[in-house]
Protein backbone atom coordinates (compact mmCIF):
# COMPACT_ATOMS: atom_id res chain seq x y z
CA UNK A 1 0.00 0.00 0.00
CA UNK A 2 2.93 2.45 0.57
CA UNK A 3 3.43 5.10 -2.16
CA UNK A 4 0.64 3.68 -4.07
CA UNK A 5 -1.50 6.57 -5.55
CA UNK A 6 -4.36 7.53 -3.02
CA UNK A 7 -6.94 10.82 -2.33
CA UNK A 8 -6.89 13.24 0.41
CA UNK A 9 -6.08 12.15 4.36
CA UNK A 10 -9.28 12.91 5.98
CA UNK A 11 -8.54 13.88 9.34
CA UNK A 12 -11.29 11.49 10.89
CA UNK A 13 -11.96 10.08 14.35
CA UNK A 14 -13.93 8.91 16.24
CA UNK A 15 -14.05 7.53 19.93
CA UNK A 16 -14.10 3.87 20.16
CA UNK A 17 -16.98 1.63 20.81
CA UNK A 18 -16.81 -0.52 23.57
CA UNK A 19 -17.07 -3.48 21.04
CA UNK A 20 -14.38 -1.92 19.51
CA UNK A 21 -12.33 -1.98 22.46
CA UNK A 22 -13.07 -5.28 23.19
CA UNK A 23 -11.99 -6.48 19.89
CA UNK A 24 -8.54 -4.72 20.63
CA UNK A 25 -8.55 -6.42 24.02
CA UNK A 26 -9.13 -9.93 22.24
CA UNK A 27 -5.76 -9.36 20.05
CA UNK A 28 -3.70 -7.72 22.84
CA UNK A 29 -4.62 -10.99 25.28
CA UNK A 30 -4.81 -13.62 22.62
CA UNK A 31 -0.73 -12.30 21.28
CA UNK A 32 0.28 -12.03 25.24
CA UNK A 33 3.41 -14.32 25.69
CA UNK A 34 1.76 -16.60 28.28
CA UNK A 35 -0.94 -17.56 25.51
CA UNK A 36 0.40 -16.84 22.23
CA UNK A 37 -2.49 -17.53 20.56
CA UNK A 38 -2.16 -15.38 17.45
CA UNK A 39 0.52 -13.51 15.97
CA UNK A 40 0.58 -10.18 13.92
CA UNK A 41 1.45 -12.14 10.87
CA UNK A 42 -1.96 -14.27 11.30
CA UNK A 43 -4.00 -11.14 12.27
CA UNK A 44 -2.30 -9.42 8.69
CA UNK A 45 -2.72 -12.82 6.82
CA UNK A 46 -6.47 -12.83 7.49
CA UNK A 47 -7.06 -9.19 6.90
CA UNK A 48 -5.14 -9.38 3.35
CA UNK A 49 -7.31 -12.80 2.65
CA UNK A 50 -10.35 -10.23 2.58
CA UNK A 51 -8.74 -8.41 -0.67
CA UNK A 52 -8.83 -4.71 -1.26
CA UNK A 53 -12.33 -4.39 -0.91
CA UNK A 54 -12.74 -5.20 2.78
CA UNK A 55 -11.23 -1.58 3.11
CA UNK A 56 -13.89 0.12 1.74
CA UNK A 57 -16.37 -2.06 2.72
CA UNK A 58 -15.85 -3.02 6.17
CA UNK A 59 -14.36 -1.06 9.07
CA UNK A 60 -10.97 -1.16 10.58
CA UNK A 61 -12.29 -3.32 13.81
CA UNK A 62 -14.76 -5.75 11.87
CA UNK A 63 -11.45 -6.50 9.37
CA UNK A 64 -9.26 -7.36 12.92
CA UNK A 65 -12.71 -9.30 14.37
CA UNK A 66 -12.79 -11.28 11.39
CA UNK A 67 -9.00 -12.00 10.80
CA UNK A 68 -8.94 -12.64 15.01
CA UNK A 69 -11.44 -15.55 14.56
CA UNK A 70 -10.25 -16.77 11.24
CA UNK A 71 -6.97 -17.33 13.21
CA UNK A 72 -8.82 -19.34 16.13
CA UNK A 73 -10.60 -21.57 13.42
CA UNK A 74 -7.49 -22.44 11.41
CA UNK A 75 -5.29 -23.25 14.85
CA UNK A 76 -8.43 -25.35 16.06
CA UNK A 77 -8.91 -23.06 19.26
CA UNK A 78 -12.85 -22.92 18.51
CA UNK A 79 -14.84 -24.10 15.32
CA UNK A 80 -16.64 -22.84 12.72
CA UNK A 81 -19.54 -25.09 13.91
CA UNK A 82 -19.53 -23.39 17.97
CA UNK A 83 -18.83 -20.29 16.24
CA UNK A 84 -22.34 -20.83 13.96
CA UNK A 85 -24.30 -21.50 17.23
CA UNK A 86 -23.05 -19.18 19.46
CA UNK A 87 -23.73 -16.32 17.19
CA UNK A 88 -27.18 -17.76 16.66
CA UNK A 89 -27.53 -17.71 20.15
CA UNK A 90 -26.56 -14.02 20.49
CA UNK A 91 -28.72 -12.54 18.00
CA UNK A 92 -31.32 -14.26 19.78
CA UNK A 93 -30.72 -13.51 23.06
CA UNK A 94 -30.63 -9.81 21.39
CA UNK A 95 -33.68 -9.97 19.71
CA UNK A 96 -34.98 -10.78 22.89
CA UNK A 97 -33.72 -7.86 24.75
CA UNK A 98 -34.90 -5.53 22.33
CA UNK B 1 -21.53 -2.44 7.06
CA UNK B 2 -19.25 0.29 5.75
CA UNK B 3 -18.68 3.52 8.04
CA UNK B 4 -16.60 4.90 5.37
CA UNK B 5 -19.06 7.91 5.08
CA UNK B 6 -19.00 8.74 8.33
CA UNK B 7 -16.01 11.05 7.42
CA UNK B 8 -18.28 14.24 6.49
CA UNK B 9 -19.71 14.59 10.33
CA UNK B 10 -16.31 13.43 11.23
CA UNK B 11 -15.22 16.96 10.59
CA UNK B 12 -17.40 18.96 12.06
CA UNK B 13 -17.20 16.95 15.48
CA UNK B 14 -13.37 15.91 16.43
CA UNK B 15 -14.83 12.94 18.30
CA UNK B 16 -17.89 12.06 17.34
CA UNK B 17 -19.05 8.67 18.43
CA UNK B 18 -19.66 6.11 16.15
CA UNK B 19 -22.77 5.41 15.80
CA UNK B 20 -25.10 2.07 14.95
CA UNK B 21 -22.48 0.53 16.98
CA UNK B 22 -22.93 -0.57 20.58
CA UNK B 23 -26.70 0.13 20.40
CA UNK B 24 -26.99 -2.21 16.72
CA UNK B 25 -26.02 -5.69 16.73
CA UNK B 26 -24.22 -5.79 13.29
CA UNK B 27 -22.85 -9.18 12.08
CA UNK B 28 -19.15 -8.30 13.33
CA UNK B 29 -20.42 -7.23 16.67
CA UNK B 30 -22.31 -10.41 16.97
CA UNK B 31 -18.63 -12.20 15.88
CA UNK B 32 -16.92 -10.24 18.70
CA UNK B 33 -19.60 -11.66 20.89
CA UNK B 34 -19.54 -14.83 19.93
CA UNK B 35 -15.83 -15.23 20.23
CA UNK B 36 -15.69 -13.16 23.41
CA UNK B 37 -17.75 -16.05 25.36
CA UNK B 38 -16.78 -18.58 23.61
CA UNK B 39 -13.17 -18.43 24.95
CA UNK B 40 -14.28 -17.36 28.18
CA UNK B 41 -16.58 -20.92 28.21
CA UNK B 42 -13.07 -22.63 27.28
CA UNK B 43 -11.12 -21.12 29.45
CA UNK B 44 -8.65 -19.27 27.53
CA UNK B 45 -9.59 -15.53 28.34
CA UNK B 46 -11.75 -14.56 31.49
CA UNK B 47 -14.40 -11.77 31.58
CA UNK B 48 -11.99 -9.83 33.77
CA UNK B 49 -8.71 -10.13 31.63
CA UNK B 50 -10.80 -8.14 28.61
CA UNK B 51 -12.33 -5.91 31.13
CA UNK B 52 -8.52 -5.12 32.92
CA UNK B 53 -7.58 -4.92 28.76
CA UNK B 54 -10.02 -2.83 27.71
CA UNK B 55 -9.31 -0.12 30.98
CA UNK B 56 -6.21 0.07 30.28
CA UNK B 57 -5.92 0.90 27.06
CA UNK B 58 -8.99 3.21 28.00
CA UNK B 59 -6.14 4.91 30.68
CA UNK B 60 -3.43 5.27 27.91
CA UNK B 61 -3.67 8.79 26.16
CA UNK B 62 -1.30 11.39 24.55
CA UNK B 63 -0.63 12.42 28.01
CA UNK B 64 2.55 9.88 28.45
CA UNK B 65 4.42 10.92 25.32
CA UNK B 66 3.86 14.77 25.95
CA UNK B 67 5.68 13.97 29.67
CA UNK B 68 8.37 12.23 27.90
CA UNK B 69 8.61 15.21 25.39
CA UNK B 70 8.71 17.38 27.96
CA UNK B 71 10.94 15.79 30.43
CA UNK B 72 13.08 15.82 26.99
CA UNK B 73 13.27 19.38 26.34
CA UNK B 74 13.75 20.18 29.96
CA UNK B 75 16.79 17.64 30.74
CA UNK B 76 19.38 17.57 27.80
CA UNK B 77 20.93 14.20 29.49
CA UNK B 78 17.69 12.63 29.39
CA UNK B 79 16.88 13.83 25.94
CA UNK B 80 20.08 12.03 24.76
CA UNK B 81 19.40 8.65 26.51
CA UNK B 82 15.92 8.83 25.06
CA UNK B 83 17.29 9.01 21.43
CA UNK B 84 19.48 6.38 22.44
CA UNK B 85 16.74 3.83 23.75
CA UNK B 86 13.51 5.15 24.04
CA UNK B 87 11.76 2.36 25.52
CA UNK B 88 14.21 2.57 28.92
CA UNK B 89 13.89 6.04 29.08
CA UNK B 90 9.82 5.61 29.04
CA UNK B 91 10.49 3.05 31.76
CA UNK B 92 12.88 5.38 33.49
CA UNK B 93 10.13 7.80 34.10
CA UNK B 94 7.63 5.18 34.93
CA UNK B 95 6.03 4.77 31.58
CA UNK B 96 5.29 1.19 30.90
CA UNK B 97 5.89 0.14 27.27
CA UNK B 98 5.74 -3.35 27.04
CA UNK B 99 8.16 -5.35 24.73
CA UNK B 100 7.95 -3.04 21.59
CA UNK B 101 11.17 -1.36 20.89
CA UNK B 102 10.36 2.47 20.81
CA UNK B 103 12.96 4.62 18.69
CA UNK B 104 12.68 8.25 19.20
CA UNK B 105 13.28 10.83 16.69
CA UNK B 106 13.95 14.39 17.02
CA UNK B 107 12.88 17.24 15.12
CA UNK B 108 15.17 20.49 14.41
CA UNK B 109 15.47 23.12 12.73
CA UNK B 110 16.90 21.21 9.60
CA UNK B 111 15.07 17.64 9.71
CA UNK B 112 11.18 17.20 10.17
CA UNK B 113 10.27 13.65 11.04
CA UNK B 114 7.10 11.93 10.93
CA UNK B 115 5.17 8.48 11.59
CA UNK B 116 3.40 6.25 9.21
CA UNK B 117 2.61 2.32 9.18
CA UNK B 118 2.26 0.92 5.20
CA UNK B 119 1.61 -2.49 6.96
CA UNK B 120 -1.51 -1.59 8.88
CA UNK B 121 -1.66 0.60 12.20
CA UNK B 122 1.03 -0.03 14.50
CA UNK B 123 1.72 3.26 16.55
CA UNK B 124 3.31 4.19 19.60
CA UNK B 125 -0.24 3.40 21.41
CA UNK B 126 1.65 2.70 25.07
CA UNK B 127 2.67 6.05 25.30
CA UNK B 128 -0.64 7.94 22.81
CA UNK B 129 -3.12 5.42 23.03
CA UNK B 130 -5.47 3.83 19.97
CA UNK B 131 -4.46 5.37 16.95
CA UNK B 132 -7.19 7.69 15.20
CA UNK B 133 -8.69 6.73 12.28
CA UNK B 134 -7.36 8.75 9.99
CA UNK B 135 -3.87 7.14 10.21
CA UNK B 136 -5.10 3.77 9.88
CA UNK B 137 -6.74 5.33 6.42
CA UNK B 138 -5.80 3.68 2.79
CA UNK B 139 -5.18 7.67 1.80
CA UNK B 140 -2.33 8.28 4.91
CA UNK B 141 -0.56 5.04 4.82
CA UNK B 142 -0.03 5.23 0.78
CA UNK B 143 0.93 8.99 0.69
CA UNK B 144 2.66 9.49 3.64
CA UNK B 145 5.74 7.70 2.16
CA UNK B 146 5.87 9.26 -1.13
CA UNK B 147 5.11 12.77 -0.62
CA UNK B 148 4.80 14.05 2.76
CA UNK B 149 4.86 17.49 2.28
CA UNK B 150 1.74 17.38 0.68
CA UNK B 151 -0.03 15.00 3.04
CA UNK B 152 1.70 17.19 6.07
CA UNK B 153 0.17 20.44 4.14
CA UNK B 154 -3.05 18.46 4.10
CA UNK B 155 -2.79 18.78 8.13
CA UNK B 156 -2.10 22.68 7.96
CA UNK B 157 1.61 21.70 8.62
CA UNK B 158 3.74 23.61 6.26
CA UNK B 159 7.25 22.69 6.53
CA UNK B 160 9.81 25.09 5.04
CA UNK B 161 11.69 23.49 1.62
CA UNK B 162 15.28 23.28 3.15
CA UNK B 163 14.24 21.46 6.09
CA UNK B 164 14.49 17.57 5.05
CA UNK B 165 11.36 15.44 5.88
CA UNK B 166 11.91 11.75 7.26
CA UNK B 167 9.07 9.47 7.19
CA UNK B 168 9.72 6.55 9.80
CA UNK B 169 7.62 3.42 8.60
CA UNK B 170 6.17 1.27 11.57
CA UNK B 171 6.39 -2.27 12.27
CA UNK B 172 4.94 -4.73 14.45
CA UNK B 173 7.98 -4.58 17.04
CA UNK B 174 9.47 -1.17 16.64
CA UNK B 175 7.15 1.86 16.97
CA UNK B 176 8.34 5.65 16.61
CA UNK B 177 7.53 8.76 18.21
CA UNK B 178 8.32 12.27 17.60
CA UNK B 179 9.63 14.75 19.59
CA UNK B 180 8.85 18.06 18.14
CA UNK B 181 10.41 21.43 18.45
CA UNK B 182 10.00 23.29 21.26
CA UNK B 183 8.27 26.25 21.29
CA UNK B 184 9.65 29.85 21.45
CA UNK B 185 9.04 31.79 24.70
CA UNK B 186 8.86 28.61 26.70
CA UNK B 187 11.61 29.88 29.04
CA UNK B 188 11.38 28.53 32.55
CA UNK B 189 8.38 26.51 32.00
CA UNK B 190 7.92 23.57 34.47
CA UNK B 191 7.40 20.38 32.40
CA UNK B 192 3.79 20.08 33.57
CA UNK B 193 3.23 23.53 31.40
CA UNK B 194 5.70 22.37 28.37
CA UNK B 195 3.35 19.26 28.46
CA UNK B 196 0.27 20.70 27.35
CA UNK B 197 1.87 22.05 24.47
CA UNK B 198 2.75 18.52 23.22
CA UNK B 199 0.05 17.45 20.92
CA UNK B 200 -1.04 13.74 20.10
CA UNK B 201 -0.73 14.85 16.14
CA UNK B 202 3.30 17.01 17.38
CA UNK B 203 4.31 13.18 18.16
CA UNK B 204 3.24 11.39 15.39
CA UNK B 205 4.87 14.65 13.19
CA UNK B 206 1.69 16.03 11.81
CA UNK B 207 1.65 18.48 13.10
CA UNK B 208 3.78 21.21 15.79
CA UNK B 209 3.54 21.96 19.18
CA UNK B 210 1.26 24.26 20.14
CA UNK B 211 2.70 27.65 19.91
CA UNK B 212 2.70 29.71 23.47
Amino acid sequence: MGGLPAGAVEPSEHDYALWEKRVDALMMLLSRKDRRLLTVDELRRNIESLGPEAYDEMTYYERWIYAITQTLIQRGVITVDELGRKIEAVKTREAQRA
Amino acid sequence: MSHDQDHDHAHVHRFPPRPDQDDTLTYYRAMETAVRELLIDKGVITADDVRRQVEDMDGRNAGRGAKMVARAWLDLAYKQRMLANGSKAAEEIGLDVGPLKLVVVENTSSVHNVIVCTLCSCYPRMLLGLPPDWYKSRNYRSRMVREPRAVLAEFGTVIPPDVAIRVHDSTADMRYLVVPKRPTGTENWSEAELARLVTRDSMIGVALANEV
